[in-house]
């Protein structure tokens, strides 16, 4: 029993509308990044207050802010921060969630009972105000936001990793490993953790779309990366006092944002269809 | 039953002890001290040492923890440090903004989304259900911040409609006071319900394709019939869990736009106390927050009971 579907699973996801729209918006997003590091239409540090606060025009697509920067250029640098932010924290939800789900379904008894327990305790402290917590404590900043949002990733990886490694100890295959007298830690890491790599693939997707969200949410109050780094958050907030005037620059930072999770989102949903019929939506 | 729940509230009395040892952790672990910390670079040492004695710096750790859970049972959280007024009173007050505006937009929310779900699930793979579905799926990916600003710009700046923020408090009408938290519970509820009609849509067609759907039709029960009395309350689980999950995403929602319109909450009050580096505060409104989301938790499993009566008999 492999875990591996992708030699099939091309033409399925192929086949998937979910899957190859969400892959091309993700895609996009990503190409986005990378090109900013190279290039972008303007640099972004370049102030220009005779042209500030201009709607979109064929030299400014999307406009310009109060400062006259370029607002295109900010959103393509700011998808750098979305996306590292969103990333180190999905992968370490993954590094240290994964590894005590597996260990409280292989152990059971009352190891199991206590790290639920300890799962329960960080979910009664939403991402939002353990950031606040911790911001209050080491002052703001990227590095502060990753770990706020890590840490609320720890057990949502935890709970899925423990759900689905539960479900799979009664099987045959895992009853026929242990007749061939391999311990807990060697099962789990052979026949557990192929078995439910799908699982945590599309749950990382649904992750890393909640966590460009709750990013651009810190960045919006104050509590993620901080200036000159340009974000999508800080953007929205400083759309806000010239929402009368220009509301261009309230517009396409959200865009971006809604975007980009819109097409992770539609990236997991296909995934899930894609890599585990089991799990396939009644659509 | 009585098993069930008692062990249950026990837990949930436990979550709540562990979490107040994590958020008096939390402000345990400030680098340096925080009397010094909340002063500011410019305190004299006389001020520093009258806020050391006035937060009990100067006694055993262990001491400190239970008299500040002491007083967390006796409801006295303290002294504000900028307001100089008990943390308790600065509480009360914000509570009487942040709690209509996270309950308002749950109501809002639910009302939208199982209305929409119904719909959606009864008539399922036709245009309607896949539109509305549609709008669920990009209504699921908008930050609630950015709809605010939206809103803010269609409502109040362009329509001149609704105000685009400040609270004017109670005492000022209920309507004047009900039409500054209108705008900011729609931001809250809308990406909310979004979130809630997939879910429950999703629970509604789990349950519609059991074999006693299908029983109860063919001894003559009508379609709505069917959907009312059978399917919607053996989804219930599911979306009561997600209507629990989101109440606590609603409080937590409200800190972040309180900030969008200006709302003197509890969200706002947490920022001030921040900026003012105000901990006893910081540390007051958190430890209500996170009691809060664990009350919730627990009344939700609870009801699970009330729903379902086959989980009464469970150990």
């Amino acid at each position: 029993m492999t875990a591996s579907p992708w030699p099939e699973g091309m033409s399925k996801a192929i086949g998937n509308r979910s899957f190859v729209v969400g892959l091309t918006i993700t895609g996009i997003v990503a190409i986005m990044a990378v090109l900013s590091f190279v290039w972008t239409p303007y640099a972004v540090g370049t102030l220009d207050i005779a042209g500030k606060l201009k709607p979109p025009s064929w030299s400014h697509w999307l406009g310009t802010d109060h400062y006259g920067r370029d607002i295109l250029s900010m959103i393509m640098v700011g998808s750098r921060n979305s996306i590292a932010v969103a990333f180190v924290s999905v992968a370490i939800g993954l590094a240290i969630g994964v590894p005590l789900g597996l260990w409280a379904a292989a152990r059971g008894g009352w190891i199991d009972e206590l790290l639920m327990r300890l799962n329960d305790l960080v979910f009664a402290f939403p991402a939002l105000l353990s950031a606040v917590m911790i911001t209050a404590v080491f002052g703001p900043g990227a590095i502060n936001a990753i770990i706020a949002i890590g840490i609320f990733n720890i057990p949502v990886f935890a709970r899925v990793a423990r759900g689905a490694a539960l479900s799979l100890w009664p099987r045959e295959f895992i009853l026929g490993a242990r007749a061939c007298g391999k311990g807990a830690a060697r099962i789990t890491i052979e026949h557990v953790l192929p078995n439910i790599a799908n699982l945590l693939v599309v749950q990382a997707t649904i992750q890393f779309s909640l966590g460009i969200l709750a990013e651009a949410g810190l960045s919006y109050v104050g509590l993620g990366s901080q200036p000159p780094m340009p974000s999508w958050g800080r953007m929205l907030f400083e759309a806000q006092t010239m929402i009368g005037l220009a509301p261009h620059m309230a517009l396409f930072p959200g865009l971006a944002i809604v975007i980009t999770v819109l097409g992770l989102n539609l990236l997991g949903d296909g995934l899930r269809d894609v890599l585990d019929p089991r799990l396939r939506r009644e659509r | 039953m009585l098993n069930y729940a008692v062990k249950r509230i026990l837990i949930g009395l436990a979550t709540v002890l562990a979490a107040s040892i994590v958020v008096f952790a939390m402000l345990e672990i400030v680098p340096g001290d925080p009397a010094r910390l909340m002063l500011g670079m410019n305190a004299t040492e006389d001020a520093v040492h009258a806020l050391q004695e006035q937060m009990g710096l100067n006694q055993p750790l262990l001491a400190r923890y239970f008299h500040w859970l002491g007083g967390l049972l006796t409801g006295d959280l303290g002294r504000s440090y900028t307001y100089s007024v008990p943390v308790v009173d600065l509480i009360v007050e914000r509570v009487a903004v942040s709690l209509p505006l996270a309950l308002i937009s749950l109501v809002l929310s639910t009302a939208i989304a199982l209305p929409v779900a119904l719909y959606s699930a009864s008539r399922r793979g036709t245009v309607a259900d896949t539109a509305s579905m549609g709008v669920a799926q990009i209504g699921v990916a908008i930050p609630n911040f950015w709809f605010a600003l939206l809103l803010v710009y269609v409502f109040a700046v362009t329509l001149r409609l609704l105000p685009a923020g400040g609270f004017p408090g109670w005492n000022a009408g209920i309507w004047q006071a009900l039409k500054a938290l209108i705008l900011p519970s729609i931001a809250l509820a809308l990406p909310q319900a979004a979130i809630l009609a997939r879910v429950a849509r999703s629970a509604l067609l789990d349950v519609l394709g059991e074999d006693y759907i299908r029983t109860a039709r063919a001894k003559g029960l009508s379609r709505p019939g069917v959907l009312y009395r059978h399917a919607l309350r053996n989804a219930l689980i599911p979306i009561l869990t997600i209507v629990g999950l989101q109440f606590a995403f609603l409080l937590a929602g409200t800190i972040i736009i309180e900030n969008v319109f200006y709302l003197p909450g509890l969200g706002r009050l947490v920022f001030q106390a921040i900026t003012q580096r105000d901990l006893i505060v910081v540390e007051g409104v958190v430890m209500l927050l996170v009691a809060t989301v664990i009350l919730i938790n627990l009344v939700v499993d609870l009801s699970y009971a009330i729903v379902d009566p086959r989980l009464r008999n469970r150990p």
